[in-house]
């Protein structure tokens, strides 16, 4: 029975890989095929593109999700926080306009801003919730409500505008492309491929699983839990202020509906893409799967009008409970693993 | 070989007829025959992965068998799995106690069978049944106590309050005294006597082979999924159900002992150290030593080893190693200083369950397997080659999850982990808990080997024939203070016994425990 390991860790990698990516894959290109079976135009460039742009958004703040998650915590806060962000950003490079007038350090000065505000946000959460001892479920919901309501007084209960100078300079942020992809969706690359390679590749990636597997037993192993934990929430933080950064050239504004339900796309495109919810086991890339997923159905009933646009949410929804139970039967050994110990 | 013990004239009460059993294609049981009588205590003994855990839950039917029969009252029955052959009669005891933590006593005796009027609880009623259940089993537990507030020994009484609330017939225990102390492990013999006093059937597992031979009348003898013999106690000796578990004559269960050198410079100095469970503790440790650490559960011991690795909050005193102050804080200061504290509960402090063997034997020591900063696979999978190699790690493959192996592989893998930190000091709490002989054995020789090779190691065990065979040194424990100290020839049972129940007293210790 003694299998040395050498000879254990060959099939390992491929085979591991494949089963586990297989679900979430499979199911996007179901979603492919049958968007094209219901409308050709579905795979247009135009269309993919489009796809593509607005699951940047979820995306990025997923992937960011998939570290909190994988080590056993949660942020619902990110949608306010992204709303929150986008309402600094713009007071401050309006502010920087009407002092010093539009130019590209307007719009810089607007991206620092975001970075240190979602960093800030981020470590807040994590503080709280590793230092004070407070649910990680507690913590988010309390900042959640702290920062809607700020941007929504900020706003004065209306919207918050861009400057138009500075609009036009920040606007090649959203709608401009290098080699045919936009912006947006590089950023989406970038911030995947970082975040799968810190996931599967670094200590930390590993530390966040143990965390998250069980929290004892990372302690008794050296593992710093409270700062592993609050960097997964800067890492967050920092995913929204990135994703803030390229949403807010879309519109130019900010008001009180900006970012709404984004913590729950966020969470359910993790959760699709197999990262289990209770920690203990993240995928980056079945989380961008699931972000295109979700974008994706929303894109297919929208092309077509055999399920009003109205229901997309029910028909989240549905996939998402469904993708869950599915990953369920199809883990290898989810059975027997079940049975008590 | 099976003997048939004929002795007994009561009908069969429960039995199984030529069980196997296999998940998927890996065959766990191969035609086992088993049979227990009213009142009897039958006890299965095996390695670990000799099929016990499988047994087990054919009889109870938390697993059906693949194929052959279950008998019931002499009737062919299939058991109802999830557990509901409770309703028949047939109630399990798990290793784990499975109870839920922020109940009451009474609450969990009667969980799941509530006692209600017009769909409201009678609370008042169930509280006096528990409680007249508790007295009748002689425990001094108070209905209304939370699960949480009660030792490990309370909670087995209370998980047989409720067996016996639920009228058993046959009562299956597994390995109820892994993790009880030697007092503990007689008052819970009483409560069996008692139950089989009035009919019950009790199917007993045990790692402890002098309990099984106290306690059961016939024993049944597992070994790689296969029946080798069942066997009335009085025809056996401990060495040869000991044999017959591992296949092999199982001389020399601990090593020779090195004569310790005592000039050997000090390596671990622990000065009046005070913290949660522990009372002014004072002792040396030299280098190349064994230092066993004995004493009844609960008397502080780790509650001492947390202190000094970082785990446990220190509140005065002071530790040094190899002359150097070493009060550590955190885990990881302490394993850059060469000492590594080995955990006793593998399950939920030692391993991941649910990860696999190489992200386990790395996780204490991941720093060392970067590469430019990331993760070297290459590294990790040599690491495990090699600790497959020197502790005989046995698993069908590397990715199979640490939650799958047996209680003896996943013990030798929490070594290996332990012992990638190339630690100078170990400390090993309960390094044997709940593994079979064959790896115990195994376990001795490689402390032992420890030892001389220089590195220094306290073992601290409950069961005190492990304190006496490996140790050169023992000191006792009881309620949070050293009791005494014993060395070469006075290191006996009685003389620790009489240290950790507080009949001797090494200090000036004069308090009187409630």
């Amino acid at each position: 029975m003694s299998v040395s390991a050498h000879e254990a860790a060959k099939p390992r990698k491929g085979f591991h890989l494949d089963l586990k990516t297989a679900g979430p894959l499979l199911a996007l290109i179901l979603l492919i095929i049958l968007g094209y079976s219901l409308n050709p135009a579905f795979l247009n460039e135009g269309n993919v593109t489009n796809i593509l742009t607005r699951s940047a958004f979820i995306g990025i703040i997923a992937v960011g999700a998939t570290f909190v998650i994988t080590a056993g915590g949660i942020d619902l806060s990110v949608g306010s926080m992204a709303a929150f962000i986008a309402g600094m950003m713009i007071i401050i490079m309006n502010g920087a306009v009407d002092a010093f007038g539009a130019s590209i350090w307007t719009v810089v000065l607007g991206i620092g801003c975001s970075l240190i505000l979602g960093i800030g946000a981020g470590f807040i959460n994590g503080f709280l919730t590793t230092k004070g001892k407070i649910e990680a479920f507690i913590v988010t919901l309390g900042t959640m409500g702290i920062y809607r309501s700020l941007v929504t007084y900020f706003a004065d209960g209306g919207t918050l505008s861009l400057n138009n100078g500075a609009r036009e300079i920040y606007r090649p942020v959203y709608y401009e492309s290098f080699l045919r992809i936009p912006y947006p969706v590089w950023t989406f690359i970038i911030v995947a491929i970082i975040g799968w390679i810190l996931m599967n590749r670094t200590a930390f990636g590993r530390y966040c699983m143990a965390i998250g597997s069980n929290e004892h037993v990372a302690r008794y192993s050296a593992i710093k839990v409270d700062r592993i934990r609050t960097v997964t929430y800067i890492l967050q933080g920092l995913c929204v202020s990135l994703a803030t950064i390229i949403y807010v050239p879309r519109l130019g504004s900010a008001s009180s509906a900006t970012g709404v339900l984004w913590e729950l796309e966020a969470i359910a495109a993790v959760i699709i893409g197999g990262t289990m919810l209770k920690g203990g086991y993240g995928r980056i890339g079945g989380t961008v799967i699931g972000a295109l997923i979700l974008t994706a159905i929303g894109n297919i009933l929208n092309l077509t009008d055999i399920i009003s646009n109205y229901l997309n949410g029910a028909v989240q929804g549905v996939i998402i409970v469904a993708a869950v139970y599915l990953q369920r039967g199809s883990f290898r050994t989810g059975r027997r693993a079940k049975k008590p110990e | 070989m099976s003997i048939n013990d004929d002795s007994t004239t009561a009908p069969v009460i429960l039995a199984a007829h030529r069980i196997s059993k296999s998940f998927g294609d890996v065959p766990v049981l191969f035609s086992i025959d088993f049979d227990i009588r009213p009142g009897e205590v039958h006890a299965i003994i095996g390695e670990n992965g000799a099929g016990k855990s499988t047994l087990i839950k054919v009889l109870s039917g938390l697993e059906q068998p693949s194929s052959g029969s279950i008998s019931y009252d002499g009737q062919n029955v299939v058991l109802p799995p999830n557990g509901e052959a409770e309703a028949m009669g047939i109630v399990v005891i798990h290793q784990e106690l499975l109870l839920a933590e922020h109940l009451t006593v009474s609450d969990s005796i009667f969980l799941g069978r509530e006692l209600t009027r017009n769909g409201f609880l009678r609370v008042r009623e169930m509280r006096e049944r528990s409680r007249a259940i508790l007295d009748t089993l002689h425990v001094n537990v108070d209905p209304d106590a939370r699960i949480n507030t009660l030792s490990v020994a309370d909670k087995q009484m209370v998980e047989i309050a409720k067996a016996i609330s639920r009228d058993a017939r046959v009562l299956i225990m597994d390995e109820p005294t892994a993790v009880l102390s030697v007092g503990e492990t007689q008052t819970l013999f009483e409560q069996i006597r008692r139950l089989t006093a009035r009919g019950v059937a009790v199917i007993f597992i045990s790692h402890k082979l002098g309990e099984i031979m106290e306690l059961a009348q016939r024993v049944t003898v597992l070994r790689d999924g296969q029946l080798i013999a069942t066997v009335g106690t009085e025809a056996l000796t401990p060495d040869s159900i000991a044999q017959m578990m591992v296949g092999r004559e199982l001389s020399n269960l601990y090593p020779p002992k090195h004569e310790p050198d005592v000039e050997a410079p000090v390596v671990l100095s622990v000065r009046n150290l005070v913290a949660p469970g522990v009372k002014d503790i004072s002792f040396d440790l030299r280098r190349g030593e064994i230092l066993g650490f004995a004493g009844l559960i609960g008397s502080g011991r780790t509650a001492v080893a947390e202190a000094i690795v970082g785990l446990n909050t220190r509140r005065s005193g002071e530790v040094w190693v190899d002359d150097r102050l070493a009060n550590f804080s955190t885990v990881s200061q302490s394993v850059a200083a060469g000492l590594a504290y080995m955990t006793k509960d593998r399950k939920g402090r030692g391993l991941l369950l649910n990860a696999g063997l190489e992200p386990n034997l790395t996780l204490l020591t991941l720093k060392k397997h970067l590469k430019h900063g990331f993760l070297d696979g290459k590294s990790e999978a040599q690491a495990l080659q090699r600790a497959v190699r020197r502790f005989d790690i046995r698993a069908r493959d590397a990715s199979v999850r640490v939650g799958q192996l047996s209680g003896g592989n996943q013990q030798k893998l929490m070594l290996g982990k332990t012992m990638e930190s190339d630690p100078e000091i170990i400390i090993m709490d309960e390094p044997t808990r709940g593994i079979d002989v064959g790896t115990k054995q195994q376990i001795y020789h490689i402390i032992a080997a420890l030892a001389a090779e220089g590195k220094s190691i306290i073992v601290i065990s409950s069961e005190m024939q492990e304190v006496i065979g490996v140790s050169h040194r023992v000191v006792v424990m009881r309620e949070g203070r050293l009791a005494g100290e014993l060395e070469g020839a006075e290191i006996t049972e009685t003389e620790i016994m009489r240290y950790a129940a507080g009949i001797r007293q090494g200090g000036d210790d004069e308090r009187i425990s409630a």
